[in-house]
């Protein structure tokens, strides 16, 4: 799990860098995508980074406390605009719910009825016909030297 | 009485924090009330120890800074469910990819306006505009853009609360019952808080709700400069 945290710091690391050049994107964003790319790209292996990850996500809501005591500062700009930050707060929680919700059912719906038409059994055909081609390719490159 | 302008070891504060957690925890397992949140209940108590000792915020954060190191990393360590979810949703990723993209705009755009046309001062605005992301990207959003990083992490916390009671509810409401939708928005709206609540009754919808986080926050990262600077 050291190897895990060693590459999860390794990562933000490099992502501070990278945002320090002049990207907007905060360095730790930076640092997440680049390791969701080399995830994705097979160079580092789930299981070397899950266990750390996990320790760290299933604790998530502890770090985040001592930002939030950081309220204690501002309690005069929040009593004297709480209705603003109120209803800031309740319609633009509610707004991303519409969006998204409604939005994305939509194309979900469309995708399954699309992908319900599209699987005929003719999607099979074309694969085996180049599966065959690669094996008599192989067979005769294989043939070639002997 | 503890003076605590003389006492800022970092060990008292991460104690501190540590035990109100671990009791606000065990509080909200048996009265799980979303207002009750263990983050709630533990800024409050830390809040009032603060005051009653006369500690600044500063000397809390000698010890606080240790707890939100592991912010960073912690962002980082969401590329392990973002490339899981990813596999998982593969065929219809490029589509909630575009959902994404719509709602981190509504959920930036959403909250500044109603804000601005209430007339809250520019540093509250600008501190509302990542407010659906998860507080780890939030926070580093609000320093790019000059917003409060604190009071960004309590919006962030807010609404998370305010989407876990209300969302739920309105997205039935609206004939969204997909899970794959329900999640994404519980995700994109309300980060982890969201989140968590859906993952209860359904395991599908809690990986588009991890999805719609990662999602959300990467997307917000990149579009909240430049709308802030559109706006203000």
């Amino acid at each position: 799990m050291l190897g895990g945290f060693s590459l999860l710091l390794l990562f933000l690391l490099v992502g501070e860098m990278v945002s320090t050049i002049g990207l907007v994107l905060p360095g730790n964003v930076i640092g997440m995508l680049l390791l969701t790319g080399t995830l994705a790209l097979g160079i580092v292996r789930v299981e070397q980074v899950r266990a750390a990850s996990n320790v760290l996500l299933d604790n998530l809501a502890f770090f985040f406390v001592p930002p939030a005591v950081g309220v204690m500062l501002y309690f005069e700009v929040i009593a004297e605009h709480w209705a603003a930050i109120a209803i800031a707060l309740v319609i633009g929680t509610l707004a991303v719910l519409l969006a998204v919700g409604a939005s994305a059912q939509l194309a979900l719906r469309r995708l399954e009825a699309r992908s319900r038409e599209g699987s005929g059994p003719g999607g099979s055909g074309p694969r085996n016909g180049s599966e065959d081609e690669s094996g008599e390719r192989s067979g005769g490159s294989s043939g070639g030297p002997a | 009485m503890i003076d605590g302008t003389t006492i800022s070891q970092p060990l008292l504060w991460v104690t501190l924090t540590l035990v109100a957690y671990a009791a606000a925890r065990r509080l909200y397992t048996r009265v799980p009330v979303a207002l009750l949140h263990p983050v709630v209940l533990c800024t409050a108590a830390v809040i009032a120890v603060l005051k009653l000792t006369g500690t600044e915020y500063a000397a809390y954060m000698n010890g606080g800074q240790l707890i939100s190191f592991f912010l960073g990393p912690s962002v980082v360590a969401l590329s392990v469910p973002l490339y899981l979810n990813l596999q998982q949703m593969r065929r219809s990723a490029p589509m909630l990819l575009l959902v994404t993209v719509f709602g981190s705009l509504v959920g930036i755009v959403s909250a500044m306006v109603p804000a601005l046309v209430l007339g809250a001062p520019d540093s509250l605005v600008l501190a509302l505009a990542p407010k659906s992301v998860t507080t780890p990207i939030a926070i580093g959003i609000a320093e790019a853009i000059g917003g409060e990083a604190s009071l960004t992490a309590t919006f962030v916390v807010l609404t998370g609360i305010i989407g876990a009671m209300l969302g739920p509810l309105f997205l039935r409401l609206l004939g969204v019952v997909h899970p794959v939708a329900v999640g994404l928005a519980m995700g994109s709206a309300a980060h982890g808080l969201g989140t968590a609540r859906v993952l209860e009754d359904d395991r599908l919808a809690g990986a588009a709700g991890g999805l719609g986080i990662c999602l959300c926050g990467i997307l917000t990262a990149v579009f909240a400069p430049l709308i802030t600077a559109g706006l203000l």
